[in-house]
């Protein structure tokens, strides 16, 4: 199991190097003047053009940038955003909202996702069947913007429960709302396969002979089908969680969450190279890390996958 | 038994979830907007929260964003302010501004004014804080505003190179609260430009450690940084101590509360957790009214929209035809239908607030005609190849403006090839100051100072973007610059208004309006139209 890890951490740095390549290339390589981009429909004095393209290196050809940003990377310097901050700094005081953002939605998407999905599994063509399938397509069919405005009104301005924006009243009140509307598309994804896949090991030959030979019904549920049939949702949990950690953009945008994705957001729509390439990469390390923790997962639930031959 | 609970065991564990959710439920009070409690008292006292979006600096000469210029309105105290009735510059951390040439300007200082470190303020400190912004290698945003005086050109040499000197030549600082400056040509208009932020002074510190003074600038002004700027979250003023300027504050503090989404910002005023916006989004206008009543309104402002022409461009040489342009848009219909009513329609080059503005100063031309239209396209000889529209992608409601106008220009004057070029701002700059579009596109202008001449220099002066060029406007402005009078100086520019909207290179669209709307608890809101938006000092606090 070691040396299976050991190896999955050195494929880890060549798909960093490739990914960070492809993104600085596609950041960069994009025709336009971002710093023109900046003043908008004024146009800048000469001396102050060339000083900002001089400070941001984006005069220099690509591969030139590269190996700046890749020497800057190794010494631990992300490069400066277009206010004059470090990259790093920046990340420094966001990671942790975007985390707890993160986290707090993964888990209510397994508790929500679980429990929905074996409820309805058991009560198969009843109304709460029913009810959690039309209630999941809807989730997932409106935009989660839409859905996140639609909280706010809700719950922060008609019943005041929750604050309707900013993480000030910390973890985790404020985190509740926006970390909910971030699960709810997995939560539906979630309870979908659950319910679908323990309908299907519910009617597998082991259960009949477990529930024949006289063991509780909530055991042969539990134990039996339920272990077997949660390996297909705990890859997508383990993906997800790369998932949700990216795909808080657009959550952080609507609940103004001080986090990464918020800063994505910006850089993305200021053209900040060195901002939109620093956070990718740590995205990107994520995801690996998330992948190889299923891998190492599979094992446990499934004693037939061996990672050692 | 076992299978009962076995049953509801899911069902448990989704209720214990839910309990989960809604039992952290803030129990705090929640303020309704639409509760309406009387007038606020007019005493000093409490503080106040308004809704932002991030500034990008908060070091004066570093900045000509909105956002930033509302927070700077509290810190700082310029040389001169703009009266909030009509736009006339009237003293503020100056006492008295005089010139015999329009060229020569002569500031006087109040005495004993300090910053809020206790530094006093002097002539050097304007003189230095203007060199700074001025001086080309310091890449500061506001450098473009200095460019009138005497030494701008030798700090920003055209080829990036090190300037010989670090100093404008321009400025003599002749005893500590007498600063003299010199411009490179005549100017009536320079007193309007001090009461923008980039001329306030600067303390020491600025330049000890400009990092650490972007997140705390230390100014002149009511009210004083209270703790540092926390970025994307907030930004939060105290009044300032020993303050002996002429606008002390009333409140105690002022909450910046920073946004990303302004339909965020909007949803939280509506629940009582911000007190002031200044720009509620168009598209929430009816809700505005609505829900805010007396305490929304519709301000004036001084940005404008058009519609601009590459002159180059052979196609689009005759004014008959850029004529023709302007009578098929229907800007009625595009403000109601795109802007729910919220920008107006222009009828001259220059925004409706600003002292000068001619009602009707384009008369016929920009008003839906749409047969006269077709009767010019005819006269100029119609049009060939394909129309192609440039804008930017950063609102959607420019591609939405974009396409009716398309429509417009098919159904009323018969161009059947029309194109969309949209694209990132950072693209659409260097294409449109390079002369290589092949159509019109979109021209904004935020007004800097509120003077007709900000906007005929500004988009028509020297190298402007739609190459169009006439010695009689250049000559009409330069006399308006000299003029020794104001009333003297807007005839001048009424006259270059007049040739530019004749030979048309520019198409005046609409005009911006604001929406603000604020809560109950605060009162004596003032927002004025020009560089300080609302007067923070002024704000009362029900508390």
């Amino acid at each position: 199991m070691g040396r299976y890890i050991a190896r999955r951490l050195l494929y880890a740095v060549p798909v960093l190097l490739a990914t960070t390549f492809l993104i600085h290339a596609m950041v960069f390589v994009l025709p336009g003047d971002p710093i023109q981009g900046l003043a908008g429909d004024r146009p800048v004095p000469a001396a102050v053009l060339a000083e900002l393209h001089r400070r941001y290196h984006l005069d220099d050809p690509l591969v030139v940038q590269y190996a700046k940003y890749l020497g800057g990377l190794l010494t631990g310097d992300l490069g400066r955003t277009f206010t004059g901050e470090p990259v790093a700094d920046t990340l420094a005081g966001r990671w942790q909202v975007t985390l707890r953002l993160g986290l707090t939605a993964w888990f209510l998407e397994t508790v929500l996702g679980v429990a929905l999905g074996v409820w309805a599994a058991l009560r198969k063509g009843r109304w709460a069947d029913n009810a959690v399938l039309a209630g999941t397509t809807l989730v997932i069919a409106v935009p989660v913007y839409i859905v996140g405005y639609l909280a706010q009104l809700l719950f922060g301005v008609k019943l005041g429960w929750f604050p309707v924006a900013g993480a000030e009243d910390g973890w985790p009140t404020a985190y509740l709302l926006p970390g909910l509307v971030l699960a709810s598309f997995g939560v539906a994804y979630v309870a979908r396969l659950t319910r679908a896949s323990l309908l299907e090991n519910l009617r597998a030959d082991y259960v009949r002979t477990a529930g024949a030979k006289g063991l509780p019904r909530w055991r042969v549920v539990v134990r039996h089908t339920l272990r077997n049939s949660l390996i297909p949702v705990v890859t997508f949990l383990g993906i997800e969680l790369g998932s949700l950690m990216a795909g808080a953009v657009v959550t952080e945008y609507v609940f103004n969450l001080p986090g990464v994705g918020q800063q994505v957001f910006q850089a993305i729509q200021l053209r900040e190279g060195p901002t939109v390439v620093g956070i990718t990469t740590a995205l990107v390390l994520v995801y690996c890390l998330a992948n190889l923790v299923v891998d190492v997962l599979y094992g446990l639930l499934d004693p037939r996958i061996r990672h050692d031959q | 038994m076992l299978t009962a609970r076995a049953g509801r065991l899911p069902a448990a564990l989704l209720a214990l979830a839910l309990l989960a959710v809604a039992g952290s439920a803030a129990a705090g009070c929640v303020r309704r907007s639409d509760e309406d409690p009387g007038p606020v008292p007019d005493v000093p006292g409490g503080t106040f929260t308004v809704a932002l979006t991030e500034p990008d600096h908060l070091t004066p000469g570093r900045t000509t964003s909105s956002y930033s210029l509302q927070v700077l309105e509290g810190l700082f105290d310029t040389p001169l302010a703009l009266d909030p009735a009509d736009g006339h510059a009237v003293p503020l951390a100056a006492e008295s501004i005089s010139t015999d040439d329009q060229r020569v300007w002569t500031l006087h200082f109040r005495p004993g004014a300090r910053f809020h470190n206790g530094e006093p303020v002097t002539a050097a400190s304007y003189a230095d804080a203007w060199n700074a912004a001025a001086y080309g290698p310091n890449g500061w945003e506001a450098n473009g505003y200095f460019s009138q005086i005497d030494g701008y050109a030798a700090l920003n040499p055209a080829d990036g190179a090190k300037p010989p000197t670090d100093r404008l030549s321009g400025l003599e600082v002749v005893d500590d609260s007498t600063l003299k400056v010199t411009l490179g040509a005549p100017f009536s208009q320079f007193p309007m430009l001090l009461a923008f932020p980039a001329f306030a002074p600067l303390p020491k510190a600025a330049f000890a450690d400009p990092a650490g003074y972007d997140l705390h600038p230390v100014g002149n002004g009511p009210f004083a940084m209270d703790g540092d700027w926390r970025h994307q979250q907030r930004i939060d003023l105290r009044r300032a101590g020993g303050y002996t300027g002429p606008r002390p504050a009333t409140a105690d503090g002022v909450h910046f509360r920073i946004f990303t989404s302004k339909d965020t910002a909007f949803t939280e005023l509506r629940a009582g957790h911000v007190d002031f916006m200044a720009s509620v989004p168009p598209s929430r206008a009816y809700e505005a009214k609505r829900t805010f009543g007396k305490r929304y309104s519709v301000r004036p402002s001084g940005t404008m929209d058009y519609l601009g022409l590459p002159l180059w461009d052979t196609r689009y040489a005759k004014p008959e035809l850029r004529q023709a342009i302007s009578m098929a848009i229907d800007r009625r219909g595009i403000t109601r239908a795109i802007f729910n009513e919220v920008f107006a329609p222009a009828d001259s080059l220059v925004a409706g607030m600003i002292p000068g503005h001619r009602a009707g100063a384009c008369g016929e031309t920009c008003e839906y005609r749409p047969e006269r239209a077709k009767e010019l396209f005819d006269r100029a000889g119609g049009f060939t190849g394909t129309l192609e529209l440039y804008f930017a992608n950063s609102d959607p409601t420019y591609e939405q403006w974009m396409t009716a106008v398309a429509n417009e220009l098919k159904q009323n004057l018969g161009i059947r090839a029309i194109a969309f070029r949209k694209m990132s701002g950072a693209d659409l700059g260097p294409i449109l100051n390079g002369h290589k579009a092949t159509g019109p596109y979109r021209q904004n202008w935020v007004v800097d100072y509120p003077s007709v001449q900000n906007y005929l220099a500004g988009l028509l002066g020297p190298n402007n973007r739609s190459g169009w060029s006439d010695p009689a406007f250049d000559r009409a402005l330069a006399l308006g610059n000299a003029a020794p009078t104001a009333a003297e100086s807007e005839e001048h520019y009424h006259e270059a208004e007049s040739i530019a909207l004749r030979a048309l290179p520019l198409i005046p669209l609409w005009n911006w309006q604001d929406q603000t709307a604020w809560s109950s608890r605060i009162g004596n809101v003032l927002v004025d139209p020009y560089v300080a938006g609302l007067h923070l000092e002024k704000v009362t606090v029900r508390h």
